[in-house]
């Protein structure tokens, strides 16, 4: 009896919500829409993009040959991989540092600091780059992982995200460890970082994310055609007067595939890393 | 002797605090700060990028922006993206939020998955899909000829309110999920029971994301505000990559007509900076503006 009560109201309930089913579904199919298509466009000819086709075709291999024809297609992405991974890794431990620095020895003056460098969240890019630039070709760095990197080493950010994750480390155990005789960075390396491991993940995620995107930095400090990172490749390639639609999808496809990747595989993490500082 | 081995450990504890964030502060302040001082100076001198010298008279570059037609234009566009697509795609993706955090809505999962999927397209690449899908003989035109909507391919790139209204399709494309995301969290910080309560009183979902919903994510609204207005400010690649600025500059952004200034053809780096001050400053006034208006303090 209060069973089928139940579930009338159930289905009372779902029926209350097909509106939300139908928008929710329209709006579904626009966000995947557009990657789908790219995914099918990437294996027609540029014809039969032109023509409308949205079904898989048969000309991927041609596709292919194409592109690395007229590209050097897994340089790029070799250089893309390389430098967003060095600039995780050294993004994350330069600013997790940071973060437990301000957060667990925390006094008046560090806390001003901490003020600080949240200003530099206003400097937008595009002003800091002529400066930037100078910079780095006055150090003979252009062309260099380093020139890449470093001006998105450390940002405040990741410092204010691993700051505000390190709330949740216990300060008795890093008196405990003291009196076990461990130092300062050992307590960091020993007990800090097991213990943050998904902050670090969800970080990685947004650094990786946003190394392997930038665009206008490299554009400007990485010219050399063996330092080419994958969107300065693709970028290119749309340049031409007659582009073939197929095989640029292809090279989209590629531009994007660890970007989807890392979604899927840490959607979690991803979500925590964007919202990461917002607790 | 105890008390002084005690001090001396507290001394070292504190030299290792400012050790550890030394090196991230020093990047900041090396790679942010620095150069923005440069860039303030720099403001004030013209010449090519190699001999640079003190403008005469000193605000030269920055009383020559107000005869600068394309800056102006650039500005125009940098807004009007600022104001369509940011207060769209924030309601957009509260709406979204609300929807999805209902827990008797099925394939939540699926759904939250789906329309955060865009979000993880690289940058430059969804430019070009865009820029694709609505090329002359690109699939948008191919499909509205199906359906007999149009008779002929519409050049939605090479006229100018098409290629303004199809950037802003992009950017709701690529940043309404992403936005979605921080609602989401902030939803699930708020007691279900607010809601269920609500229902309750007989109040449909519109009243519900307006009295309850909205003001209870202020705080979250006004971030994801702060950061939307923050990155569509400084919008470089769409305009480089979907519409190359044109036709005619009528699609150029702030940031990328800064570029051309800069590093495509001339290098005129004292006007460069003196726009680039302008952003800065833009930014600042903005967020400035953005934090009053959403503090609840009153």
């Amino acid at each position: 009896m209060t069973k089928s009560v139940s579930a009338a109201k159930g289905s009372q309930i779902q029926r209350r919500l097909i509106p939300s089913y139908i928008f929710l579904t329209i709006v579904s199919i626009f966000s995947v829409f557009p990657l789908f298509w790219m995914v099918t466009a990437a294996t027609n000819t540029s014809l039969e993009v032109a023509q409308g086709k949205i079904w898989f075709g048969t000309n991927f291999g041609q596709n292919y040959a194409n592109l690395i024809a007229q590209d050097n297609l897994w340089q790029a992405m070799g250089n893309s991989f390389l430098y967003a991974i060095v600039q995780t890794l050294a993004s994350l431990l330069i600013c997790s540092l940071a973060g437990y620095g301000f957060e667990l020895y925390h006094d008046k003056g560090k806390d001003f600091l901490f003020g600080v460098l949240l200003l530099a969240m206003m400097v937008p890019q595009v002003a800091t780059l002529v400066p930037l630039f100078t910079m780095i070709s006055r150090m003979k760095l252009l062309n260099t992982v380093i020139a890449f990197i470093l001006p998105a080493l450390s940002t405040p950010f990741l410092i204010m995200m691993f700051r505000q994750n390190s709330r949740n480390f216990p300060i008795d155990t890093m008196e405990a460890a003291r009196i076990d005789g461990l130092s300062e960075i050992g307590i960091f390396f020993r007990m800090y970082f097991p213990m943050m491991k998904s902050t670090y993940a969800a970080a990685a995620v947004i650094v990786f994310m946003n190394a392997w995107n930038s665009y206008m930095w490299p554009r400007t400090v990485m010219k050399g055609s063996a330092v080419k990172t994958m969107p300065i490749l693709i970028a290119n390639m749309s340049n031409g007067y007659a582009v073939d639609y197929g095989m640029l999808m292809l090279g989209v496809l590629f531009c994007s595939l660890p970007t989807i990747l890392v979604f899927f595989i840490l959607q979690k993490q991803f979500a925590e890393g964007i919202t990461g500082s917002v607790k | 002797m105890q008390k002084q081995k005690r001090l001396g450990l507290l001394a070292k504890q504190k030299a290792a605090g400012w050790g550890f964030l030394t090196p991230a502060s020093l990047l900041i302040f090396v790679m942010s700060f620095y150069p923005m001082v440069q860039a303030f100076i720099t403001s004030f001198k013209t010449g090519s990028a190699a001999r640079l010298q003190w403008a005469s008279p000193i605000t030269y570059n920055y009383t020559r922006m107000f005869q600068d037609t394309v800056f102006k234009t650039a500005m125009g566009n940098t807004f009007l993206y600022l104001i369509i697509q940011v207060p769209i795609m924030l309601i957009l993706a509260i709406l979204l939020a609300q929807l999805l955090n209902n827990r008797d809505l099925k394939f939540r999962g699926l759904f939250r998955t789906m329309i955060f999927l865009p979000c993880a397209t690289a940058l430059v690449s969804y430019a070009l899909i865009f820029k694709t899908l609505f090329a002359r003989e690109g699939l948008i035109n191919s499909m509205l000829m199906g359906l007999g909507i149009i008779k002929e391919n519409v050049d939605w790139l090479g006229q100018s309110t098409t290629a303004k209204a199809v950037i802003i399709i992009a950017l709701l494309w690529r940043w309404t999920g992403y936005n979605m995301v921080f609602f989401l969290a902030g939803l699930q910080n708020i007691e279900y029971s607010v809601y269920e309560a609500s229902t309750i009183d007989g109040a449909n979902g519109w009243q519900t994301f307006w009295s309850i919903t909205v003001p209870l994510l202020r705080p979250v609204i006004v971030m994801t505000g702060i950061m939307s207005i923050n990155g569509t400010l400084q919008l470089f690649d769409e305009s480089v990559n979907l519409t190359a600025g044109g036709p005619s500059n009528s699609t150029i952004t702030m940031s990328h007509y800064i570029y051309n200034n800069a590093f495509v053809g001339k290098a005129n780096f004292g006007y460069t900076s003196a726009l680039a001050f302008v952003v800065f400053i833009l930014v600042a006034v903005l967020a400035v503006i953005n934090l009053k208006v959403g503090d609840t303090r009153d």
